[in-house]
């Protein structure tokens, strides 16, 4: 099962890299980390999504709880969390594609972003299964090139 | 780096150590991961090229915080001199609380330079850094009601005991409860082996009976442990019968790291032992309950007993004897600090220890090399003791320069090579599991120890047979000089008993063959 790890942390320089490296260390794989400031200045928050069946999720956010720059770790709960991505696709879109690549944006609610003759900027933003359906969609017309921001997510409500 | 080690595990006070940028700095990787390996408190200050060259491969450069990052509790890369004070309050309140472990502040020449008017940190802001102390007390009486129904318990106590200062309340529990207690490496002198209740150090070196206990009891109670893999062996089959395991840490992620206890105690050893004494003195113990264990453990004892013999061959001596002579020539009192190797496994069965601090070795890591320094820093913070340092040939060979600091400084340390002309544990192994195909284990070339320390200013003595052992540890304390002595022992010597790694506590091997107990050995 997937878990999706809150982690507030001081917002110093390094803190990055000793989340990153224990992970490495202790032999947990990312599958997504997105940071920046938090609320509070002092403060980032991290979003970073690992695989529970492959490490016990317990042991990894105890060894997060260890790192002295680590102040609060909140495993946040699918049903209770609002969780989205953001991604661009560049896409080859010469020709009558163009038009099969903006009906799918349409769909989408993708933005273009970027036009030049030969190929279009699509920016999207959502839940993971819905990027990857598009990105699905687009696969056989030409997809040039993917930036995705990973994961972020916030709980529900007032908690 | 090992003398501020040794320092620290002999006083329980933080140990501190400088060393300048660059090489300086990267000398005291092993130290670092040693002392992060057995949670001992440490702060090292590191000189660091000037703040604006940071980056740029200056001379002497290198990313300290960067590569210690794996191998420290925390780190500190100073920006200015006005942050020194704050830092260094900080990296002491960490070294030394929770579990203990090392601190890294690298500190940039201009920060040191640099001027400030001193005034200490009113508090400290540690948002993200608070350890548990005290245990849930739900947790504890769910402890205390399982010890009571308990009919086999042991005791299985590590290092955490130690650094917590919990060896009364140890002696006061186990006494209460009447439970036997097995102690780790790094537990060695929590509980006075000397006491009928001990069992001596368990795992893969440990004491029959020791091992015995911990498969065949049905509470295990470890505290301050972390069911490392030289003591479990096969996890699969380790302690099968424990219908209950308890796990007293106060570091949380040990709990359930490699075996998940059925009651997890999260908490500083003291204060968890102390309201598990106020428990259970309240409920009704059940007098004698564990006496059939008891008396089941005393057989064992009496079954498998440590058993040496003396050398055949002229010109050599046992090592255990040599072992049992340090523990009666210093009535048991001294302040042991080892190497890693043979030595140290003879070195934890041969000799009965007391009191906490009393046992100053390298556990997690094994580093070789840690003896002699590790025993300079000792004797400096126990004046009062005498420190034997007993290595091998092989360890003491990669620090042993540190004779110029001993003499330098006037540390009268007593160092006891136990010489075999051979990397002993690994020539073991290669003996019992690789056909005694003996690879890179034989030191053909090895330098006269005695010439050696004399050459250092130190006294160099040798022995080389049985009845001049005692008389040369005597000379060798009496002197009141930094001294080495090379003890000439038998070869091919192995350490016995053993369970081979990986494998349960039925494949032990040369524990039959055992007939002296620890008790009989004077």
């Amino acid at each position: 099962m997937k878990h999706t790890l809150s982690v507030l942390v001081e917002n110093k320089p390094g803190v990055l890299t000793r989340v990153a490296g224990l992970f490495a260390r202790r032999g947990f794989n990312i599958q997504s980390l997105a940071v920046g400031e938090s609320e509070d200045p002092n403060l980032s928050r991290m979003t970073i999504v690992i695989d529970g069946a492959e490490h016990p999720i317990d042991q990894v956010t105890k060894q997060l709880h260890k790192l002295i720059n680590v102040v609060k770790i909140r495993d946040l709960e699918p049903q209770y969390t609002v969780a989205s991505e953001l991604m661009l696709i560049k896409v080859a879109a010469e020709g009558e594609k163009r038009n099969d690549v903006l009906q799918i944006a349409e769909i989408f609610k993708a933005k273009i972003v970027d036009v030049d003759r030969r190929a279009l900027v699509l920016r999207v933003v959502g839940a993971t299964d819905k990027l990857e359906a598009l990105l699905e969609l687009l696969q056989p017309i030409g997809v040039l090139e993917v930036v995705r921001t990973g994961i972020v997510a916030i709980g529900r409500g007032r908690g | 780096m090992h003398a501020a080690d040794g320092y620290a595990r002999a006083t329980g006070k933080v140990g501190v150590c400088l060393a300048t940028s660059g090489p300086g700095a990267t000398n005291l990787i092993t130290g670092i991961a040693n002392a992060y390996l057995d949670s001992i408190p440490i702060v090292a200050i590191t000189g660091q090229v000037r703040a604006d060259l940071i980056g740029t491969d200056a001379f002497q450069e290198a990313d300290v915080t960067g590569i210690t990052l794996p191998i420290v509790k925390h780190s500190y890369l100073v920006q200015s001199a006005a942050e020194i004070p704050r830092v260094i309050h900080e990296a002491f309140h960490i070294a030394s609380t929770g579990r203990p472990g090392p601190v890294v502040i690298d500190v940039p020449v201009t920060a040191l330079l640099g001027e400030l008017t001193y005034k200490a940190p009113d508090s400290l802001h540690l948002a993200g850094y608070k350890p548990t102390v005290k245990g849930h007390v739900k947790q504890i009486r769910a402890a205390a009601q399982a010890i009571l129904e308990a009919e086999r318990p042991v005791l299985y106590v590590g290092g955490g005991v130690i650094s917590a200062g919990a060896s009364d309340e140890l002696h006061a529990l186990a006494d209460l409860i009447q439970a036997p207690v097995t102690t780790t490496l790094m537990g060695l002198g929590a509980f006075d082996e000397r006491l009928p209740l001990s069992l001596g150090m368990l795992g893969m070196h440990g004491t029959v009976p020791a091992n015995y206990a911990v498969h065949e009891c049905d509470v295990l109670i470890g505290i301050g442990v972390r069911f490392d893999d030289r003591v479990t062996g096969k996890l699969s089959a380790f302690a099968p019968q424990a219908r209950t395991i308890i796990h007293i840490d106060v570091d949380p992620a040990e709990i359930g790291k490699n075996v998940e206890p059925s009651i997890p105690i999260v908490g500083d050893a003291r204060h968890v032992l102390a309201a598990l004494l106020a428990e259970l003195q309240k409920a009704e113990l059940v007098p004698g309950r564990t006496a059939p264990w008891l008396a089941k453990i005393a057989a064992w004892q009496g079954e498998f007993r440590l058993h040496y013999e003396q050398p055949a061959a002229e010109g050599v001596v046992a090592p255990q004897f040599v072992i049992q002579e340090i523990e009666r020539v210093t009535g048991g009192e001294a302040v042991i600090v080892t190497d890693v190797g043979q030595h140290q496994m003879w070195s934890t069965l041969y000799f009965d220890y007391r009191f906490p601090r009393q046992w100053i070795s390298s556990g997690g890591l094994g580093t070789m090399g840690f003896g002699l320094p590790a025993a300079i820093g000792a004797k400096l913070g126990r004046p009062d003791k005498t420190v034997i340092d007993v290595s091998g040939d092989g360890g003491f060979q990669m620090t042993m320069q540190e004779l110029a600091t001993a003499v330098n400084y006037d540390i009268p340390v007593v160092v006891c090579i136990l010489n075999n002309g051979y990397l002993g544990m690994v020539r073991q192994w290669q003996d019992l599991f690789w056909n005694k195909r003996y690879s890179q284990t034989c030191i053909a070339v090895q330098p006269d120890f005695v010439m050696l320390a004399e050459a250092f200013g130190a006294k160099g003595m040798r022995v080389s047979s049985p009845e001049h052992v005692g008389e040369a540890l005597r000379e060798a304390i009496d002197s009141g000089r930094p001294t080495v002595i090379d003890f000439k022992i038998s070869p091919e010597e192995n350490v016995f008993p053993m369970v081979p790694a990986g494998q349960s506590i039925t494949e032990l091997i040369g524990g039959k063959a055992s007939r002296k107990t620890r008790g009989a050995k004077s």
